[in-house]
C-alpha cells in the first residue's frame, strides 16, 4: 500500500519514527505521478528538483527539530495559479505559457517555511473560470473515480491528485466554488477560507472579491494542518484580516452536541438529484444522533446569487486579466501592423472560449450606461446576499447543504451551454459572494461517484465549519476508500 | 457678436515626494536609473501581485487639500481606471473616482497685484504610468521600449474649478499652486522633468453667457510660458471657429512647442470608456478625524498671508517679499536673519541679492547655504554698522560661502573692520593724489569721473579697510570740491 494513503498526522508518525524518510515520500509520489497521471491529467508539471532538495532539508529538520512542523517533509502540489518562484506558472493559460514569476506567493511560502514539499504545479481551468477543468488550456483532468467524468473545476487537478493518492494535500483557489466542488466530485475534503483568512499575495487573481486559497485533503484534521499553515495577516494583501487564526485544531475534536444546524431551504429546491439527496440525507441524521439540532432556514436571496456572481466576476476579470497583453506575457505578435491589433491577436490567441466570453461579459457590465444596471445592481444584491447569511448565523452556528445537486457528470456534458456549466455552482457561490467561510467534506457515494457535505460557518468561523465536517467524516467514514486504479 | 470670453479650468498632476512608490516598496526616486532597475512584482504588475497604500502619499494628499480648503471625507476609495497602453502594466491605473481623498476648496493668486480665487473641485491621489522611448517618431518608429522605473510613483491630481476667465490667469493660477506644494514640501515644482504637469480646459462663450461653450482639453505644456501660449493660441483659434460660424468640436489636443500651436489628438467620438470600478485589491480608505486635525495643525502658512505679513512687519516692498516667500525655505531663512538682529530691509537684499547668486552659482537650495542666517545676519548688522563696507562685505561672504566659513571670523582675521579715523585716512588721502596726479586734476577740474580710481587707491594704500564713504568725501575737500 503506498504511504500516500496515510493522512499528514499518520505519515508525521512515520517520519519522525525515520520508518521513512522524507525523500523517500517525495520521491514515491513523484513515482506515481509518472505511473498514474498519464490516465488522470492532474499535473501540469512535476517539479522533482525542487521536492528533492526540499524533502532532503526536510529530512534534516526532522532529525534535528525536538517539534518540527506537522506538514514537514509532507508532498503537496499547488494549483497552478499559485505564483512559484522559477517555477513556470501559467493558470492553465496558453497566454502565460513560460512565465516563471521571481516571487513566491505568500501560501506558497508559508508552506514552504513549514517544511511541506512541492511535487508539482495542479491543472485548472484557465484563470480557474470553470467548473469541469474542461478550460485548461492544456489538458484536461478526468475524475479518479470515473475516466468519463469530470473532476470538478476549477481546482480539478488539486482535488484529483489527492483522490488518487499523488499527492497528501494541495492547494486549491474558491471564487465561487473551485475548491469545494471539485472536494465534492472527486471525494476529498476542501476548505474555502472566509474572504481575507488567507493571502491572495501571488494568487493570479480571477475575481480579487472573491478569491481565496484553500486546502483539498483526505481528511478534515489534514486540511486543518493546511490552513493552519496559511492562514493569517499578510502585510502584502491588504484585503487580509488582522484577526488572530487561533487554534484551529481543537475544532476537530469539540463534536457537534448542542450546536444549532440549519438547512437553507433554497438550496434543496429542484434540480437536486435522487442520489445526492439521499447522502445529504443520512449526514443529516448522523449529526442529529450525534446531539446537534437541525432547523430549516431560509436564504430568500439565493435565487439572484448566481446572475449577480456572473456580473461580478467577469467585470473583474476583464480588469484582472488586461495585463496579459501580449507585451510582457505570451507569445506577443511583433508584427503586428498596429497596437490594438497586437492587443487584439495575442488575446485572441492566447486566451481560451470561456475567458473571452468572461472578458466580453465583465468589459460590457462595466461600460458607461450599462455600470448602474449591471456591476451596481450586481453589488446590491450581494449586499442581499450577506444580509442573508448574517440573519440565519444570529440563529444557527453553521449550514449544512450538498456541496453540488449531483455528482460529477460526464466529459463534454456542459461544455456546449455556458449556463448548465454556470448553475453548477449555484450552492457554493453564494459563500463567495457573502465572504463566509466553508468547505465540503466527503459523506458517501452514489452510484460509485463520491457526494460531499457543504458546512457553511459564518465570516472567520472556519473553526466551526471543521468541527461540523469533522463530525460528517467521522460517521461518514469513507476517507480511506481509494478509487479503483489508484489503489496500489 | 458679443465679445466672446474664455473659461478655463487647470487639471494639475504632481508626483509626491515619498520615499517609495504608491503601492509598493520601490523608490519614488526614478530619474537617471537604469531602465527597468527601480521595479518589483507589483509596479511591473507580475499576475499575483497586490498593491498597498503608501501612507506618506495619503498624508500629502490630506495636507495639500486642507491646504487648499477642501473637506476631508471620512471615507475614500480607490478605483481602477481601465485602458490599454503600453507604459501602463496592469491594464488600469489605480486612481480615485467618486469618493476621492478631497472635496470642493479654493485657491488664491494674484494677477498683476490684484487677488483671485479660483475653485479646486477635488485632490486626489493615485499613479503614475511607466515612459515609453521610441525609436524614432512615436508614429513611425520600427520599435519602443518601455521603462517602469516611474510606474507607481504617487501622483496627486489637483482638478480646478473651471473659474479661470483669460489664458493670462492660468499660469497666475499654476505659479501660485506650485508655491503651495513647495511650501508643503510635497513635491519639487520642477515642469520640465514633468514632476509639475499641467493640462487645461478651456472654452469660450459670449460675455454674459451662463452655459459654458464647447470644451477642448490641451495637453503637454511644460512650462508656465507654454501653458500660457496654448491657451491664447486656442482662444485665437476657437475665436475663429466660432466667428466663421462653425462650432468648436469637444476634443483633447496636444500643445507643439516647435509649431508654437495646437493639434488634434483625440475627439470626442474617440474618447476612452475608462470602466472605473472599485478596486476590489484595496479596503476603502477610512480617514480618521484625529488624523485630520494632526495634519491641519502640522500646516505651514499660507503662501499668500506670509507674504503680506513679511511685507507688512519688516517694511518689505512687494517684490522683495515676493521673492523671500517663493519657498517656505526662504522665507525661513529671512526671518532667521532678522530673529538674530538684521535690519530687515538690509537682510532682504542681502538674501535675494548675493546670497541667492551664489547659491544659485553652486545649485544649492538656501536651506543648505554653508553660511547659515545667524552668520549673515552678523555680517549684515556690521556693514549696516558701517563696520565693513558693503564691497568688503560681498568679497567676504563669497569666500566665506566658498570656505564654509563665518564671515564675521574672517573679517577679523584678515582686519577688514572699517577705518574711518581722520588722521588715518587723510595720510591714505594724501597718498592717493601723489600717486595719481592726474586723475586728481581732472577731478579738480570738473571731471566727476576721476573720482573713482582716486577712491579705489585710498582702498588699495589702506589694504582694503579705509571706509570708502569717508574717503570720497576728503577727498571732495582735499580737491576743492567739498562744497558740491
Amino acid at each position: 500500500m503506498s504511504l500516500l494513503n496515510l493522512s499528514v498526522s499518520e505519515l508525521g508518525r512515520g517520519l519522525r519514527a525515520r520508518e521513512f524518510s522524507s525523500v523517500e515520500l517525495a520521491e514515491e509520489a513523484l513515482e506515481r505521478v509518472d505511473s498514474l497521471d498519464g490516465k488522470l491529467g492532474a499535473f501540469l508539471r512535476t517539479t522533482p528538483e525542487l521536492a528533492l532538495e526540499q524533502a532532503r532539508a526536510a529530512d534534516r529538520r526532522l532529525a534535528a527539530e525536538a517539534d518540527p512542523p506537522a506538514l514537514c517533509g509532507i508532498p503537496i502540489g499547488h494549483k497552478d495559479v499559485l505564483c512559484t518562484k522559477g517555477v513556470e506558472t501559467t493558470s492553465g493559460s496558453r497566454i502565460l505559457e513560460g512565465f516563471r514569476p521571481p516571487y513566491d506567493a505568500t501560501v506558497v511560502a508559508r508552506l514552504a517555511q513549514d517544511g511541506a514539499v512541492v511535487v508539482g504545479k495542479m491543472n485548472c481551468d484557465e484563470f480557474a473560470m470553470g467548473s469541469s477543468n474542461e478550460n485548461s488550456a492544456f489538458q484536461p483532468t478526468v475524475n479518479p473515480w470515473d475516466a468519463e467524468r469530470v473532476p470538478g473545476g476549477s481546482s480539478g487537478g488539486s482535488a484529483a491528485a489527492v483522490a488518487a493518492r499523488l499527492a497528501v494535500a494541495t492547494l486549491g483557489t474558491d471564487t465561487g466554488g473551485s475548491v469545494r466542488l471539485p472536494a465534492s466530485f472527486c471525494g476529498v475534503v476542501g476548505v474555502k477560507p472566509s474572504y481575507g483568512r488567507v493571502s491572495r499575495y501571488g494568487v493570479i487573481a480571477f475575481a480579487s472579491s472573491l478569491d481565496q486559497v484553500g486546502p483539498l485533503a483526505k481528511t478534515v484534521e489534514d486540511a486543518q494542518l493546511v490552513l493552519s499553515s496559511i492562514a493569517g495577516p499578510d502585510r502584502r494583501d491588504s484585503t487580509t484580516s488582522a484577526a488572530p487564526v487561533g487554534d484551529l485544531a481543537r475544532a476537530l475534536q469539540e463534536g457537534v452536541r448542542g450546536l444549532r444546524l440549519g438547512i437553507p431551504r433554497e438550496y434543496l429546491a429542484a434540480g437536486l438529484e435522487d442520489g445526492v439527496r439521499g447522502v445529504f440525507e443520512s449526514a443529516c441524521r448522523w449529526l442529529e444522533a450525534e446531539g446537534a439540532e437541525l432547523v430549516e432556514v431560509s436564504l430568500p436571496s439565493t435565487q439572484y446569487a448566481l446572475a449577480a456572481y456572473y456580473v461580478i466576476a467577469p467585470a473583474e476579470v476583464s480588469s484582472n486579466l488586461a495585463r496579459m497583453d501580449g507585451i510582457r506575457f505570451g507569445p506577443g505578435e511583433p508584427q503586428a501592423p498596429s497596437l490594438l491589433e497586437a492587443y487584439e491577436l495575442a488575446r485572441n490567441r492566447g486566451f481560451g472560449p470561456e475567458v473571452r466570453r468572461r472578458v466580453a461579459l465583465g468589459t460590457f457590465v462595466l461600460s458607461s450606461g450599462y455600470y448602474d444596471a449591471y456591476y451596481l445592481r450586481a453589488q446590491k444584491v450581494r449586499t442581499l446576499v450577506a444580509q442573508d447569511f448574517s440573519r440565519v448565523f444570529e440563529k444557527v452556528d453553521a449550514l449544512i447543504s450538498p456541496t453540488a445537486p449531483t455528482p460529477a457528470f460526464r466529459l463534454g456534458e456542459r461544455t456546449q451551454d455556458p449556463l448548465a456549466m454556470y448553475a453548477t455552482d449555484a450552492l457554493t457561490l453564494p459563500a463567495n459572494l457573502a465572504g463566509i467561510s466553508g468547505l465540503s467534506v466527503p459523506a458517501g457515494f452514489t452510484s460509485g461517484l463520491p457526494v460531499g457535505v457543504q458546512v457553511l460557518g459564518p465570516y472567520l468561523g472556519e473553526a466551526m465549519c471543521l468541527r461540523v465536517g469533522a463530525a460528517v467524516e467521522r460517521a461518514a467514514d469513507v476517507w480511506r476508500q481509494v478509487p479503483a486504479g489508484f489503489d496500489g | 457678436m458679443a465679445e466672446l470670453e474664455a473659461v478655463i479650468g487647470l487639471e494639475v498632476h504632481a508626483q509626491l515626494l515619498t520615499r517609495s512608490k504608491m503601492f509598493c516598496g520601490c523608490r519614488a526616486e526614478y530619474l537617471g536609473l537604469p531602465p527597468n532597475s527601480n521595479t518589483c512584482p507589483t509596479c511591473l504588475g507580475l499576475p499575483g501581485a497586490l498593491p498597498v497604500i503608501n501612507r506618506r502619499a495619503v498624508e500629502m494628499t490630506i495636507r495639500t487639500a486642507l491646504a487648499l480648503g477642501c473637506r476631508i471625507p471620512e471615507f475614500s476609495k480607490f478605483d481602477r481606471k481601465n485602458y490599454f497602453y503600453p507604459d501602463l502594466p496592469k491594464g488600469y491605473q489605480i486612481s480615485q473616482y467618486d469618493l476621492p481623498l478631497s472635496l470642493g476648496g479654493h485657491l488664491e493668486f494674484e494677477v498683476g497685484g490684484e487677488r483671485r480665487s479660483c475653485g479646486v473641485t477635488r485632490v486626489h491621489l493615485e499613479e503614475d504610468a511607466g515612459t515609453l522611448h521610441h525609436a524614432g517618431e512615436i508614429h513611425t518608429a520600427k520599435f519602443s521600449l518601455v521603462d517602469l522605473n516611474r510606474a507607481g510613483v504617487p501622483l496627486m491630481e489637483i482638478v480646478g474649478e473651471p473659474d479661470l476667465r483669460s489664458p493670462r490667469e492660468a499660469p497666475h493660477y499654476l505659479r501660485a499652486l506650485r508655491q503651495l506644494l513647495l511650501h508643503l514640501g510635497v513635491n519639487d515644482g520642477n515642469m520640465e522633468q514633468g514632476s509639475l504637469r499641467c493640462d487645461a480646459n478651456i472654452s469660450l462663450r459670449p460675455r454674459g453667457q451662463r452655459e459654458f461653450g464647447v470644451k477642448v482639453e490641451v495637453k503637454n505644456m511644460n512650462s508656465f510660458r507654454s501653458l500660457q501660449a496654448a491657451l491664447e493660441f486656442e482662444f485665437r483659434r476657437q475665436t475663429a471657429v466660432i466667428e466663421s460660424g462653425d462650432r468648436v468640436h469637444q476634443e483633447t489636443r496636444g500643445w507643439s512647442e516647435a509649431e508654437q500651436g495646437t493639434f488634434s489628438q483625440r475627439s470626442k467620438e474617440e474618447a476612452q470608456d475608462y470602466r472605473y470600478f472599485p478596486e476590489p485589491d484595496l479596503p476603502p480608505l477610512r480617514v480618521s478625524r484625529e488624523l485630520v486635525e494632526e495634519l491641519r495643525a502640522g500646516l505651514p502658512e499660507p503662501p499668500l498671508r506670509l507674504k503680506d505679513r513679511l511685507r507688512d512687519q519688516h517694511g518689505l516692498s512687494e517684490e522683495q517679499a515676493a521673492l523671500l516667500t517663493e519657498r517656505l525655505q526662504d522665507a525661513e531663512y529671512f526671518q532667521a536673519m532678522v530673529a538674530s538682529g538684521a535690519p530687515p530691509r538690509a537682510a532682504a537684499n542681502w538674501q535675494i541679492g548675493p546670497l541667492q547668486a551664489l547659491c544659485k552659482e553652486s545649485a544649492l537650495a538656501i536651506e543648505h547655504s554653508p553660511v547659515p542666517a545667524a552668520e549673515l545676519a552678523a555680517l549684515v548688522r556690521m556693514v549696516e554698522a558701517g563696520e565693513v563696507s558693503g564691497t568688503s562685505g560681498r568679497e567676504v561672504l563669497a569666500e566665506a560661502f566658498a570656505l564654509g566659513r563665518s564671515p564675521v571670523e574672517l573679517i577679523r582675521e584678515r582686519g577688514l573692520i572699517q577705518v574711518s579715523d581722520a588722521e588715518q585716512m587723510e595720510a591714505w588721502v594724501e597718498l592717493a593724489i601723489q600717486q595719481l596726479p592726474k586723475a586728481a586734476s581732472d577731478f579738480q577740474s570738473g571731471n566727476d569721473r576721476a573720482l573713482g580710481p582716486l577712491v579705489g587707491a585710498v582702498r588699495k594704500a589702506s589694504g582694503g579697510v579705509a571706509n570708502p564713504d569717508l574717503a570720497s568725501r576728503l577727498l571732495r575737500e582735499r580737491l576743492g570740491r567739498g562744497g558740491e
